[in-house]
C-alpha cells in the first residue's frame, strides 16, 4: 500500500493521477479463515482493524451484505463525545473519543476528526440536576467536560435563542473535546488498512446460515457458498437479531428506525455540535456547510431504512423554537437507518452462547462515536477472551440485574 | 403515515395518535418463576425481520389497548384485533399466510 502524503498528491500532480491505487482489494473468498468478522461497518471494520493490529490475527474475512460502510456508519450525524454517566459506558466511549484524536495519522487516512466542542443543552430543572450529576462523574472518571451557563451556551452558540418562551436554556453541558469526523472515512480508513493487512473485505456477500459441531462454530454459509472459520464476529448493529436467530439464539434486542436530515449549504454559522434532549433535536454545521439534524426514533419494530414523517416535524419544529435562524432553510436530504436498541440502552459486546461466536450490537442511536473503541475492546474480547472494557456489557447482565442503565441518564435513547 | 384500525373504538387511526407498546403474545412469568423464564419475559425479544405481533395503544383516541399484526419488513399490515386472547384470530392468521406462507410465531403459525 503507497501511503498518502502531501508528496504523493505533488507526485500524481505531474503525471494526471494515474498512479493512485485501489483503497482495498476486492477478494474471492478462501475456504478458511481463523476470524470472520459478518458486517463491514465501522464496528466491523476496526474490529479487524485492531484483532490484526494489536493481536497480529490478519487471517481474517470481512462480510458485508451491501457495500462497506453503507449501514448505519454512512447515516448517522456523526457527532463524537464520551459524556456519558455510567463507569463502563465512560471509559468504553472515553476509548473511543481518545482513539479518534489520532486516527487520521495511525489509519494514514483523513477522516476529518473536528474536536469542537459538543453541548448539551438543559432546559428542564430536572436536567441540570441531571447534567450537574453527570459533570460530577465525568470528573471522576477523568473525562473532561464541564457544567456551563447560559451566557457560556450564548457565547459559544451566537445563533442560538437561550430565552426561548417553552424551553429556554438553563446551562449545557459541555465537553470541549467531542466533535465530529467523516463518517464515510471512517469506514474507509479502516477498510484500506485491513486490506493492507492483508485481510478479506467481501462485499454483496450475505451470510445465509452458520454453521455449528454441537455448541462450537465452524463457518458461515453464504452466498458465495461456505466459508470456514475457528472465531466468529457478529457485527450487524440492526440485523443482530436475525443473524443471532441463524445461530440459535436469542437478543435482548428491538430494531428501529433512526432519521436525519440536512439543510441546504450555508455559509459557517455554528462551529459546535448541539443537543437538545428535552425537545429531542441535535445539529451541527458540515464542513460543506449543511446543518445536519438528528432526531428521535420511532416507536414500533422496522427493517426499512425509512421512518415515519412526523418525527421529522417534530424534530424540525423544536429545532426551529431553538435556533429561529433556521427556520427559511431549504431541507436537502432525508435518510433513515436501523438502529438495535436493548433495554438499558447500553450495548452488548459479548460471547454468546455458541462457543467461537462473539458479539457486538446494541449500539441503538450511538454507535457512531464509540466505533475505534468498540473496534478495540471487540478485538481484544475475541483474541483472549475477556477485555476489561467489555466486561460489563456482556448479553447476560440483563438475567444478573446488572444493567448499564443510560436510559435513565440520558433520558432519552442517545 | 402508518394509520391501524382501532377494533375497540372502530376509528382509523394516524400513527400520532397511537404509541407502540412492544412484542405481543408475551407469556409473562412473575414471581416464582425460574430467572431463565423471567429473564426471556422481560428482555428477550423476537425482533423479526417479517412477520410481527405488537401491542399498540390509542392513547389520543379510546385510550384502550389492541393487537396489529404487521411486516417489519414492508410496513404492511396484515390486520388488527383485541387485545384479551393469547392468539391472533383466524382471519388474521389467513391474511398472513396468504402473503407470507410458511410464518410462524412462537407457539403458534
Amino acid at each position: 500500500m503507497k501511503k498518502y502524503s502531501a508528496f504523493a498528491i505533488a507526485r500524481e500532480a505531474f503525471r494526471q493521477h494515474t498512479g493512485w491505487e485501489r483503497a482495498w482489494a476486492k477478494p474471492e473468498p478462501k475456504k478458511k479463515y481463523d476470524v470472520i468478522i459478518v458486517g463491514a461497518g465501522g464496528h466491523g471494520l476496526a474490529t479487524a482493524y485492531y484483532l490484526g493490529k494489536n493481536f497480529g490475527i490478519t487471517n481474517v474475512a470481512i462480510i458485508e451484505k451491501g457495500w462497506l460502510g453503507g449501514g448505519n456508519t454512512g447515516r448517522n450525524t456523526t457527532i463524537i463525545r464520551s459524556n456519558y454517566l455510567q463507569d463502563p459506558s465512560a471509559a468504553i466511549y472515553e476509548k473511543a473519543r481518545s482513539l479518534y484524536e489520532t486516527m487520521s495519522q495511525d489509519l494514514n487516512y483523513n477522516v476529518m476528526f473536528s474536536p469542537r466542542g459538543v453541548i448539551m443543552l438543559a432546559q428542564t430543572q430536572h436536567e441540570i440536576r441531571g447534567y450537574q450529576r453527570t459533570a460530577h462523574a465525568n470528573a471522576l472518571q477523568g473525562v473532561k467536560t464541564e457544567w456551563i451557563s447560559p451566557q457560556r451556551v450564548k457565547e459559544l452558540v451566537p445563533i442560538m435563542n437561550i430565552d426561548g418562551p417553552r424551553y429556554p436554556v438553563l446551562g449545557g453541558l459541555y465537553q470541549a473535546r467531542g466533535g465530529t469526523a467523516r463518517h464515510d472515512a471512517v469506514a474507509w480508513g479502516y477498510a484500506r488498512a485491513c486490506s493492507a493487512m492483508g485481510m478479506d473485505i467481501i462485499q454483496q456477500c450475505e451470510v445465509t446460515g452458520v454453521r455449528k459441531n454441537g455448541d462450537k462454530v465452524v463457518g458461515v454459509d453464504t452466498t458465495k457458498g461456505p466459508i470456514d472459520c475457528d472465531k466468529l464476529g457478529m457485527v450487524v448493529a440492526g440485523h443482530a437479531s436475525v443473524l443471532a436467530q441463524k445461530a440459535g439464539f436469542r437478543l435482548p434486542i428491538e430494531s428501529v428506525a433512526l432519521q436525519a436530515l440536512v439543510s441546504e449549504p450555508i455559509k459557517p454559522c455554528m462551529d459546535v455540535v448541539v443537543m437538545a434532549n428535552t425537545v429531542h433535536g441535535y445539529m451541527s454545521q458540515s464542513d460543506k456547510g449543511e446543518m445536519v439534524i438528528g432526531g428521535g426514533t420511532d416507536g414500533y419494530n422496522n427493517y426499512t431504512q425509512r421512518g415515519s414523517f412526523h418525527h421529522i416535524e417534530e424534530t424540525v419544529r423544536a429545532l426551529v423554537e431553538t435556533f429561529p435562524m433556521i427556520a427559511r432553510l431549504k431541507m436537502l436530504r432525508q435518510w433513515g437507518g436501523i438502529v438495535d436498541v436493548t433495554g438499558d440502552r447500553s450495548p452488548i459486546l459479548s460471547k454468546t452462547p455458541v462457543e467461537g461466536i462473539f458479539v457486538n450490537c446494541g449500539w441503538g442511536t450511538g454507535g457512531f462515536k464509540a466505533i475505534p473503541g468498540s473496534g478495540w475492546a471487540m478485538a481484544e474480547l475475541m483474541a483472549k477472551g475477556h477485555s476489561p472494557l467489555t466486561e460489563e456489557f456482556s448479553m447476560f447482565r440483563f438475567r444478573e440485574g446488572k444493567f448499564i442503565d443510560e436510559s435513565v441518564a440520558a433520558g432519552v435513547a442517545h | 403515515m402508518l394509520t391501524l384500525h382501532c377494533p375497540n373504538c372502530g376509528v382509523h387511526a394516524d400513527e400520532t395518535d397511537l404509541h407502540a407498546e412492544g412484542e405481543a403474545h408475551l407469556k409473562r412469568f412473575g414471581p416464582n418463576s425460574t430467572d431463565d423464564d423471567f429473564h426471556d419475559y422481560m428482555f428477550q425479544r423476537q425482533n423479526p425481520k417479517g412477520v410481527h405481533f405488537e401491542r399498540w395503544k390509542h392513547v389520543y383516541g379510546c385510550g384502550k389497548y389492541f393487537l396489529a399484526a404487521r411486516c417489519t419488513a414492508t410496513l404492511e399490515v396484515f390486520g388488527t384485533y383485541a387485545a384479551q386472547t393469547h392468539e391472533p384470530p383466524q382471519a388474521i392468521k389467513d391474511a398472513i399466510t396468504a402473503k407470507r406462507p410458511g410464518w410462524s410465531w412462537g407457539d403458534f403459525s
